[in-house]
């Protein structure tokens, strides 16, 4: 895996969330700012969107 | 050696888990299933890997993949047969009912007027459980039967066929605590108890965990149930009844173990990778 520093915005707060390796989509973060849950979903550009909701089938 | 590593959120777990493979010297690639269309005619994509990890937070993304990589001959981590037992409740209760492994007593029944009858055979308090959930969701301990017919109707509005399944288990007057054994290929490897103020000891609902002996008494019942279920890597989750001693309450087929490296001291995604390895390589079946 590379090893690597990326940032993106917290969508909620606008502060910067930084990975120290390459993210994957469908990676989850947790915005040290705010502490909002977030989701990677897109690689190129790195973009964060709130995660959601936990759903029904959801689970171990 | 190819893995594919199957999920639908990159969870800390599944993290761990590519680090280990990494470690391994594994070819791994996570592969999104929110992401796939299968074509049961071609799945060269899929046939490119020795094996395949469901690591997938959602069942019907799991069973979905599964189901269809497994009808094409590719080794999945668990098996279908594995999540389709651990995955309902009640599949589980009668499996290991019927191998003769210790479980909490419990009824299951379709209409609220049996259901009411199934949850006072089992006599209050009882637990409520939908046959398919996980993290403690919309699990009731009900203890008269006003609160029993109030969930019954709310069950009932509900409206899908799944919640009119009324499976009454039990309530097993435990000691502020369950027990979790994490079991892979069969071999139990570690185990926390969870403690919670609230009845339901789930870590997804606040407990703490703590390390806790491997007992002789733990790794029997915990190998005995895997062993049911067919288990590459699951976590039989225990109660401790006071006069029956340990019940097999649950078990998870896609177990979460980030909280539990540091207490109980084991490398846990390490050793589900390296079983997972030698699966791949043929060494397991």
């Amino acid at each position: 895996m590379q090893t690597t520093t990326e940032t993106a915005a917290c969508p909620e707060c606008d502060s910067q969330i930084t990975f120290d390796r390459s993210p994957l989509n469908g990676q989850v973060a947790r915005c040290g700012d705010c502490g909002v849950e977030l989701e990677v979903t897109n690689l190129n550009p790195l973009t964060l969107e709130i995660a959601p909701e936990v759903e029904e089938d959801w689970g171990e | 050696m190819r893995i594919a590593m199957t999920y639908t959120r990159l969870r800390t777990e599944e993290r761990l888990l590519l680090d280990e493979f990494e470690k391994l010297g594994i070819e791994v690639e996570a592969v999104d299933l929110r992401q796939q269309v299968f074509d049961p005619e071609d799945l060269d994509f899929w046939h490119g890997f020795d094996i395949v990890v469901d690591r997938a937070v959602s069942l019907t993304n799991s069973l979905v993949a599964t189901r269809v990589l497994e009808s094409a001959g590719i080794r999945c981590v668990n098996p279908l047969s594995t999540l389709e037992l651990c995955s309902d409740k009640l599949a589980t209760s009668v499996a290991l009912a019927g191998a003769g492994v210790a479980v909490p007593r419990f009824r299951v029944a379709t209409t609220p007027e049996s259901g009411l009858e199934a949850i006072e055979q089992i006599g209050y308090p009882v637990v409520l459980k939908p046959t398919v959930g996980s993290w403690g969701r919309l699990v009731a301990r009900v203890n008269d039967r006003d609160a029993a017919e109030a969930v019954l109707e709310h069950r009932g509005t509900l409206g899908s066929p799944q919640h009119s399944v009324v499976y009454a288990q039990e309530h097993i007057d435990k000691p502020g605590r369950d027990l979790r054994v994490f079991v892979v290929g069969g071999a139990p490897i570690a185990a926390i108890a969870r403690y919670s103020g609230h009845w339901v000891t789930n870590t997804a609902r606040g407990a703490t965990t703590e390390g806790i002996e491997l007992t002789h008494e733990l790794r029997e019942i915990a190998a005995s149930a895997a062993e049911v279920v067919c288990g590459d890597a699951v976590a039989i989750d225990l109660l401790e009844c006071p006069k029956r001693g340990l019940l097999v309450n649950e078990i998870n087929h896609s177990m979460e173990f980030r909280n539990s490296i540091a207490v109980t001291g084991v490398n846990i995604p390490m050793l589900v990778a390296e079983h997972v390895a030698r699966v791949g390589a043929g060494e397991l079946a």
